[in-house]
This record gives structure tokens, sequence and C-alpha cells, in this order.
């Protein structure tokens, strides 16, 4: 099983992608932004980051880069691609996933340990989890704040493409406190916390039990497994 | 050279958090009241003349790349008046 994940210039946290994928017992595949060529993987993730330093918009340019071309073609053919912050703007501005994110209402960068709400586990990032079950990511970002027009929303809402929601706190103003979407298949999913921080003791978020012991972002990735081997 | 400016603004009925920030700083330093949207401008340099197909052209690349149609609007696209050299 082999999981790429594509680094753009202005990439962070492509190499804690990667090492999440390993840990969830796959094989991580470095993907390059501008070369035309998937190497073959089966799923994607677009990690998180400033791609350009949010020149533009946040993820615009590098929903330009040669790569996506394949990306797209991969997604539309069914491939589990996922987007992480940074990777959900680059998402959302390839028009593979619907709306927009804006500066976070409060209009300052935020991390902190995110309770979120799966509300869809019919897809390939969230397999693994029970509809409604409340897992803490930790979330790290500036242009967080989701939104979309009113027809976009309904769209959203009734056909059950809201994957996460924000619960407790919605750290960013996004609109009916949306966190992350997939797509109509399920096979795309973009969110703004941080999974592949959550996949190993002793570096995760928080958890009543013990400091830093979350890893509650370890099942995303066993999840795209499971998608991948049941395809 | 001549120039083409493309105007963009978020959109009137969604949140502007800059301009909210804006709004709140002048504010509090006692500048006054006001309501405030940042927008962006966008100067494109060309050689040469600008042709109703390069204007054209301008115009489709203000949609598609210069904004987003989800959170803005593209509110100008002209030739800047006096530039050609």
């Amino acid at each position: 099983m082999r999981i790429g994940v594509i680094t753009f210039p202005g990439s962070l946290d492509d190499r804690d992608a990667q090492r999440a994928v390993r840990r969830a017992g796959a094989e991580a595949v470095a993907l390059w932004h501008a070369d035309h060529d998937l190497r073959g993987v089966d799923a994607l993730v677009l990690p998180g980051g400033f791609s350009y330093g949010d020149y533009l918009r946040a993820g615009a340019i590098a929903a330009m880069a040669p790569i996506m071309t394949e990306v797209v073609q991969a997604a539309d053919s069914g491939m589990p691609v996922l987007g992480i912050c940074n990777g959900f703007q680059v998402l959302v501005e390839a028009h593979l996933l619907p709306g927009g994110l804006i500066r976070n209402d409060h209009g300052s960068f935020i991390r902190r340990d995110q309770h979120i709400v799966v509300e869809n586990v019919d897809t390939a990032w969230t397999n693994g989890f029970v509809t409604g079950q409340e897992i803490v990511i930790p979330i790290k970002n500036a242009d967080g704040g989701f939104i979309a027009d009113e027809e976009t929303l309904k769209r959203i809402e009734g056909e059950g493409l809201v994957a996460f929601r924000y619960a407790g706190l919605n750290p960013n103003g996004s609109f009916h406190d949306i966190a992350g979407l997939t797509n109509e298949r399920g096979n795309i999913v973009g969110l703004m916390p941080h999974p592949e921080h959550a996949t190993e003791p002793g570096f995760g978020p928080d958890t009543d039990e013990r400091m830093r012991s979350g890893v509650d972002g370890l099942v995303f990735f066993e999840s795209a497994l499971r998608a991948v081997l049941a395809a | 050279m001549s120039v083409i400016v493309v105007e963009v603004m978020p959109k009137a009925e969604l949140l502007d958090p800059q301009g909210k920030a804006i709004a709140g700083a002048l504010r509090r330093a006692g500048r006054g009241e006001f309501q405030v949207r940042q927008g962006k401008r966008f100067e494109l340099a060309v050689d040469g003349e600008v042709t109703p197909e390069l204007l054209e052209s301008v115009r489709s690349i203000a949609a598609d790349v210069l904004s987003n149609g989800v959170i803005e609007d593209v509110v100008g696209v002209r030739v800047a008046a006096g530039v050609t050299a």
C-alpha cells in the first residue's frame, strides 16, 4: 500500500504526514508539486503549511501546480485524497471541495487541541470512526474560517458532505461549525485540524488520561488503507 | 507598456475579518467610526497596446485566478490611464 504526500513550496507538515502514513502501516511516497507523476500511489495526502506564503489566497497558487492535473484526475476516478489545513485550502481552490476558507474571524493565528465531531463515516478517511464520535485533533491556522453562500451550505448539509464539525468551541468562525468536508463519492476529505499530529503517544494532543497521548488521527490513515483494500 | 488594473473585494454579504480588525483599530485609536472592507488591487503590465482580446483574457484571469467567486467579487478590470509609454 503506497500513500503519496505532495510537497509544495512552503509545505510544512509533509514529513509529519509521511510519518503518520508509515505508523498506519503503509509506505509513504514523497511527491513533488512540479512533477506530472503520482508514482503509482493508492492514495494521496496534501499536507499542511503555507504554500507560496499564502500569497493571492491560501492554497490558490498551489492549486495551479503541475501535479494538480494528475490529482484532479485521480480524485475524479475515486482515489482517496486527504487535504489537511493548507491541503484543504488547496482542494477548495482546485474546486474538488465546495466553499472557501478565509481569515479566522478573530483575526489571529490559533493553535489548540480541538474537539471535533465525526459527522460522516462513509468516507475513505473516516470509515474507522462511528457517527457522532467526538475526537481530539490539533488545529493550527490563520485562515480556517469556512464560508459558502446559502445555496452551497444547503447543498453541503442536504447531501451529508459535512465530514467534521467543531465541538465545544468554534475556533475560527466557520459557518455551521464546519471543520471538514467530503465529496459526494466520499473519496475526498479536507479538514483544518491536523490528524497527522495525533498519531503517536507522547507527541499528540492531551487526553483526559494522559498528556500528549491522543492518537485519534491515526484512524484517518487506517481508514484509507481499508478503503483502498475494499476498492 | 500598458497596465491593466484588476480590483477584487470580499463579497459584501460575507465576513471580512481584516476589514473588521482595521475598523476596530481605528475606533480604539479615536480616529473615527467606519465600516471597513479590505480588498486587493492587481496591476498586470504588458508590452504594447491593450487589445479587446487581451482585456477579455484578463477578465477571465480575474474571474478564475485573481479572485475566488465563492468568497470574492471582481469589482473592476480597466486599463490604467496615463501609463502607456
